[in-house]
C-alpha cells in the first residue's frame, strides 16, 4: 500500500512542470471575475498558452523571494505595482528591460510619466508599464441633494466635504460617509497620496507640523460622520453597494464592480483638496522579468501581447485599468465611462500635482505604511491627544526612513541622497 | 512492562516515523525561523526585534483579547461538546443525523464561516432583523464596532464557539463510544441520578480524551484570526493576526517570528498545565 | 425514563436547529440573487434562488484541475497522517517510555506555530528538494497540521481499549500483531475515521501553504482564495459555499464510519 503511493506520488513529481506555458504571477488583477476576464478575453491571443495566476501581495512576497533564490525559477514574468516589486528589485530579483522597451516602442508609444517610473530611480528600466490607475470618490445620487451650498463636486475641498457628511447625519440619522479602514483596506494611500499632502504640502518632512495638526483634527471631525464599520471595511464597493455609505474613498479597482452593477445609482468624483493643493496619487501596475525566468524569450512575447495598444484598449473596457500606451479606447460600458470620467479629471484637472507612491523604502514599505494606520488607530479611534501621538508616532517614522535609507520623494522636498528626514 | 520483551524499543520504533518527519518538516524550518526573532543579518545577536513586538501599539491589546477569548470560548466549548455527547448517549433515535449537525462547522472553510457569522451579526444581518421585527431598533444596528466592545465581543465569542466546538466533541464522542455500557448501567442500578452518573462514571473515565481535546482545542484556540478579522476588521486584534500582520503587510519576519515564538511559548506553558493537572494514568481503565 | 428520552430529543434538535442557522445562512446567501443579499430588513426565505453565481464557479478556467489537485493533496494527507499517526497514538497509550511528554510537546508545537511565518524557509527547501509546486510537496505540510489531531485522537482512543482484551487474545493464542488487529483495530476504527475526515478537511480548507508551495498544481481553495478575497460579496458567498460544499459532503458520506459503532459494547 505505502509503496504504491509512493509510487502514485513520484508520478505526480514527473508530471508536474511538463506543459510548455508561460507562467504569469500577478497581485493585480485578483477578483474573480477580472482574473477570469485577464484568462479568457485579455491573453487570448497570446503566441503562447499562458497560466495567470493572482495572487494575494503578501503571499506574493514570499513566494517571489523563494522563487528567485532558486537557480532556476518557474515563474515567466510578473505583474504587480511599483511599490510591490522594489523589495523584489531590492535582492536583485528583476531583469533589466532596457532592450525589451527598446523593441516595443518601434510599435507603440508608451507615456513618458509612467516610462519614468519604470527605472525605479535607478538607470536602467526594470519593469514594463503595464496598466495605471488612482484613487477616486464614489457617492450615492441620493446624497447629492444635501451637497453644501456652492459647492462644486469636482472641485470640492475637504471642509466641504465634511459639511456634506454633516448634513447626511442630520438629514438620515446615520453616519454615510466611508473609509477603507479595515485590514485589507488601502487607508495608508489615503493619507500618502491625499490628506497630508493637501494639508501640509508634504508626507514624511510635515508629519508632525501644526499643519499635520489640522489634518487630524478635521479627520476627527469627519470621523464623527463616518459610518464607524469602517475599520473593518477593506473594499468600498460593498458598503455602497448596501447603502450603508454613501460617501466613500477607495482605489478605483475597488469602487467599480458597484458602477458596473448600478451605474445609474452612482456619480464618482475627484478626491478633495486641501490648503495646500489638489494632490492625487497616480498608480502604475508594471510587467516584470524575473532574473532567473526559465524562458525569457516567451516573457517577452507575453508582455508585447499586453501592450498592444488593442489588448490595452480592451483592458480598460474589460476591467476598468488605464492604459500605459497610447491607445484608442473605444466605446466603454456605462459603469466604467462613470469611473473613468472620474480618473481623467482626476488626471486632468489644472491645478493637479502627483503625489509619488512611496519609493526606496524596499523592504521597509510595510512598516512606513503602518506608521500612518498606527497613527489613525491612536488618535481616531482610542482618541488619544494629537501632539502627543505625532511625536511617538514621528520617532516611528524616523526609524524607518532611517533604516530605508530612502531619500525624499515628491511632494516632500529633495533631501539629495540622504533619508528624508521627519522636521 | 509487560507487552513486548523490549518495550521501549517498540515504543520509540513506533514513534520515530512521525518524530522523524515533524523534525525534517517542522523542527528544521521552525529553528531557522526562530533564529531569525533575535539576529539581523550583519549584526548578529540583537534584542530589537523583541523589543519592537513589545513596543508595537497593538501587543498588549492583542495579548489581552487573545486571552480573554480563550478563557471564555475553551471552556463553554469543553461543556458543550460533553453535554452534546450525553445528548447522543440518551436519544433514541437520530444520532448520526444529530452528530452530523453538530460537527458540519468542521468542513467549513474560514472565509465561508467568516462571511455566515457576518450574514447573522452584520448591519443588514438576521439578528438585527430580528431586533426589528420585535420592535426594539428601527435602523440596523452596527454591533461589531469598538464602539461596542462588550457586543463585539459576545459576537466573536458566538462565532467561534459555533465554528470550533466540533472538533472537541469528534474527540469526545470518540473517546465516548468506547466506554462499556455494563459502567454505567450498575452505576443505575445502585441508584445514581443521571449527573452522579455522568461527574463519578463517565467523566472520570473521558479523562484521557477530555486532556486531549483540551490540548488540541486551546492550541488552536490561540491560532483564532480569520474569523475575527472577518467580524471585527481591526477593532479587534489578535496575536496570531498581528503575527501575520507583520509577516505579510508590514513585512518584517523578525518581529512576525518574535510574535510566533511568543505564542509558541504560551501554547506550551497551557499544554503543559493540562498534562500537569489532567494526569492521565495508562491504567485508567484496567 | 421514556418522557425524559423524548425530551433529550427536543433538546438536541433545538441545539441542531441554531446549530444550523449559519449554515442556512451562507446556503442562501450563496443562492439568492445580488439584490436579496443587501435588502434591509433582511427576508427569511429568499425570493428566488438563482444558480448564477455558482454556474460562474464551475465554467472559471481551471477550476477542475484545481478541485483533482486537492482530491489528490487531500487523499494523501489522509493516507500520511493515519500511517505516522496511529502507530504514534498507539505507542503513547500502551507505553511508558523516557520523553513521552516530549514527544507530546512536540506534536503540539505543530499547532502552535503560525505556518505562514514558515513558510519561507520551507518554500526554499522545497524548491531544492524538488518538492515544490508538487501535490506530495503540499501533502506534507498538511500532514505536519493533521498528524496533531490524529496523534492525540488515537492515543486517547487505545487508551480507552481495555488492555485485558489484548492481553486475552494473546492467551488464546493469537499473535500480537493479529490480536492488533483482530481485536484493537475494529474497536478503533471510528476513532481512526474522526481522524481521517479531519485531515481530509485540513487538507480541503489549508490556503496558505497550498498557495505559496504551489505555482501550477494549485488546490481548489489556494486557486480560488486570492481572487475570492478580493471579489465583491455574491462571489465571495457563493465562493465560500462553493468551497465548502465538497467538504460537507466527504463529511456526510464516511459519517457511518465515525458513528455506527456507537454503544460497542453492548454487543
Amino acid at each position: 500500500m505505502r509503496a504504491f503511493i509512493f509510487g502514485a506520488a513520484f508520478l505526480f513529481l514527473l508530471t508536474a512542470g511538463a506543459a510548455a506555458q508561460t507562467t504569469v504571477v500577478s497581485t493585480q488583477l485578483r477578483p474573480i471575475e477580472e482574473a477570469q476576464k485577464m484568462r479568457t478575453v485579455l491573453l487570448k491571443g497570446a503566441a503562447d498558452p499562458v497560466r495567470f495566476i493572482p495572487e494575494d501581495p503578501n503571499t506574493y512576497q514570499t513566494r517571489m523571494q523563494a522563487e528567485l533564490a532558486a537557480a532556476k525559477g518557474e515563474v515567466h514574468a510578473t505583474i504587480a505595482l511599483e511599490g510591490e516589486l522594489e523589495p523584489l528589485d531590492a535582492i536583485g530579483g528583476l531583469s533589466d528591460v532596457d532592450d525589451v522597451i527598446a523593441q516595443l516602442s518601434t510599435s507603440r508609444e508608451f507615456s513618458a510619466g509612467s516610462l519614468a517610473l519604470a527605472k525605479m530611480g535607478g538607470r536602467a528600466f526594470r519593469f514594463v508599464p503595464f496598466l495605471t490607475n488612482t484613487y477616486i470618490m464614489v457617492a450615492n445620487k441620493k446624497a447629492l441633494p444635501y451637497l453644501p451650498k456652492g459647492a462644486d463636486i469636482d472641485r470640492l475641498t475637504w471642509v466641504q466635504l465634511i459639511e456634506w457628511s454633516k448634513n447626511l447625519r442630520q438629514a438620515t440619522g446615520s453616519a454615510k460617509f466611508g473609509l477603507p479602514a479595515g485590514p485589507k483596506g488601502l487607508l495608508h494611500r489615503f493619507f500618502q497620496g491625499y490628506l497630508y499632502p493637501d494639508y501640509t504640502g508634504g508626507l514624511v518632512r510635515t508629519f508632525r507640523t501644526p499643519d499635520a495638526e489640522r489634518l487630524w483634527t478635521d479627520l476627527k471631525e469627519l470621523w464623527r460622520y463616518t459610518n464607524s464599520r469602517s475599520t473593518a471595511y477593506s473594499f468600498m464597493e460593498e458598503p455602497l453597494r448596501t447603502g450603508d455609505v454613501w460617501i466613500a474613498f477607495d482605489h478605483t479597482a475597488r469602487l467599480l464592480p458597484a458602477l458596473r452593477e448600478r451605474p445609474g445609482e452612482f456619480v464618482a468624483f475627484p478626491v478633495p483638496a486641501g490648503p495646500k493643493g489638489r494632490y492625487y496619487m497616480p498608480i502604475l501596475a508594471g510587467l516584470a522579468i524575473p532574473k532567473n525566468t526559465p524562458d525569457r524569450g516567451a516573457a517577452v512575447r507575453l508582455i508585447d501581447h499586453l501592450t498592444r495598444p488593442d489588448i490595452q484598449a480592451l483592458a480598460l473596457r474589460e476591467v476598468g485599468f488605464f492604459p500605459a500606451v497610447r491607445a484608442d479606447v473605444g466605446r466603454l460600458s456605462p459603469g466604467i465611462r462613470v469611473a473613468a470620467d472620474a480618473v481623467s479629471k482626476t488626471f486632468g484637472a489644472g491645478d493637479g500635482r502627483a503625489a509619488k507612491i512611496p519609493v526606496g523604502l524596499g523592504a521597509r514599505n510595510g512598516e512606513f505604511n503602518k506608521v500612518f494606520i498606527d497613527t489613525f488607530q491612536r488618535i481616531i479611534v482610542r482618541n488619544e491627544p494629537i501632539p502627543a501621538v505625532l511625536n511617538r508616532q514621528a520617532d516611528a517614522l524616523r526609524e524607518v526612513m532611517r533604516e530605508a535609507g530612502a531619500p525624499c520623494w515628491a511632494p516632500d522636498e529633495s533631501s539629495g541622497g540622504r533619508p528624508c528626514p521627519v522636521e | 512492562m509487560k507487552v513486548g520483551r523490549s518495550p521501549e524499543w517498540v515504543a520509540y520504533g513506533l514513534i520515530a516515523p512521525s518524530v522523524v518527519f515533524l523534525a525534517l518538516l517542522f523542527l528544521w524550518p521552525l529553528t531557522e525561523t526562530a533564529l531569525m526573532a533575535f539576529r539581523e543579518p550583519g549584526r548578529g545577536w540583537t534584542a530589537v526585534h523583541l523589543r519592537k513586538m513589545i513596543g508595537d501599539l497593538n501587543f498588549t491589546v492583542s495579548l489581552k483579547n487573545t486571552l480573554l477569548l480563550v478563557a471564555a470560548v475553551v471552556p463553554v466549548q469543553l461543556a458543550l461538546a460533553l453535554g452534546m455527547a450525553s445528548l447522543l448517549d440518551r436519544i433514541p433515535r437520530g444520532r448520526s443525523v444529530f452528530l452530523y449537525i453538530w460537527t458540519v462547522s468542521l468542513g467549513i472553510s474560514d472565509l465561508a464561516a467568516g462571511l455566515a457569522w457576518l450574514s447573522i451579526l452584520g448591519d443588514r444581518g438576521y439578528f438585527n432583523t430580528i431586533l426589528h421585527m420585535a420592535g426594539i431598533v428601527d435602523q440596523p444596528v452596527n454591533w461589531l464596532s469598538y464602539r461596542h466592545p462588550l457586543a463585539l465581543f459576545l459576537c466573536i465569542f458566538i462565532a467561534e464557539v459555533w465554528r470550533a466546538t466540533a472538533i472537541v466533541l469528534v474527540i469526545v464522542v470518540a473517546g465516548w463510544q468506547l466506554i462499556p455500557r455494563e459502567y454505567g448501567e450498575a452505576a443505575e442500578v445502585l441508584g445514581a441520578s443521571p449527573w452522579q452518573k455522568f461527574r463519578r462514571v463517565t467523566l472520570p473515565l473521558l479523562k484521557p480524551t477530555v486532556q486531549s481535546a483540551l490540548i488540541l482545542r486551546t492550541v488552536l484556540a490561540f491560532e483564532v484570526f480569520a474569523v475575527v478579522y472577518a467580524l471585527a476588521g481591526r477593532d479587534f486584534p489578535v496575536l496570531v493576526g498581528e503575527a501575520y500582520n507583520w509577516q505579510g503587510a508590514y513585512q518584517n519576519t523578525h518581529v512576525a517570528s518574535a510574535y510566533a515564538l511568543f505564542i509558541l511559548t504560551i501554547s506550551i506553558a497551557a499544554t503543559f498545565v493540562y498534562l500537569k493537572a489532567l494526569r492521565v494514568r495508562r491504567e485508567t481503565l484496567s | 425514563m421514556k418522557r425524559s428520552a423524548e425530551r433529550q430529543f427536543w433538546m438536541a434538535s433545538a441545539l441542531a436547529l441554531l446549530w444550523l442557522m449559519p449554515v442556512y445562512a451562507i446556503a442562501v446567501s450563496a443562492l439568492s440573487p445580488e439584490a436579496d443579499l443587501l435588502a434591509w430588513p433582511k427576508s427569511w426565505l429568499p425570493a428566488a434562488l438563482s444558480w448564477e453565481t455558482l454556474r460562474f464557479f464551475v465554467q472559471v478556467a481551471g477550476v477542475w484541475d484545481a478541485v483533482i489537485n486537492s482530491a489528490i493533496v487531500a487523499a494523501l494527507t489522509m493516507v500520511f497522517s493515519i500511517a505516522l499517526g496511529a502507530p504514534a497514538g498507539y505507542s503513547l497509550a500502551r507505553f511508558h517510555f523516557k520523553g513521552q511528554n516530549l514527544f507530546r510537546m512536540l506534536i503540539v508545537m505543530t499547532r502552535a506555530f503560525p505556518l505562514a511565518i514558515l513558510s519561507l524557509p520551507l518554500v526554499t527547501r522545497f524548491i531544492s528538494v524538488g518538492l515544490y509546486d508538487t501535490h506530495l510537496g503540499v501533502a506534507l505540510v498538511h500532514t505536519a497540521l493533521a498528524l496533531p489531531f490524529s496523534i492525540l485522537v488515537s492515543s486517547s482512543l487505545f487508551m480507552g481499549i481495555p488492555r485485558e482484551l489484548e492481553e486475552a487474545s494473546w492467551t488464546l493464542g493469537c499473535g500480537k500483531i493479529r490480536s492488533f488487529a483482530r481485536i484493537v483495530l475494529p474497536l478503533a476504527l471510528p476513532g481512526l475515521a474522526a481522524t481521517m475526515i479531519f485531515a481530509f478537511v485540513v487538507s480541503w480548507n489549508e490556503v496558505f501553504a497550498a498557495s505559496v508551495l504551489t505555482l501550477n498544481q494549485r488546490t481548489l481553495t489556494a486557486f480560488l482564495f486570492a481572487s475570492l478575497e478580493e471579489s465583491p460579496l455574491h462571489f465571495r458567498l457563493a465562493g465560500g459555499f462553493f468551497l465548502t460544499v465538497p467538504s460537507l459532503v466527504f463529511i456526510f458520506a464516511v459519517r457511518k464510519y465515525l458513528f455506527s459503532m456507537w454503544g460497542i459494547s453492548d454487543k
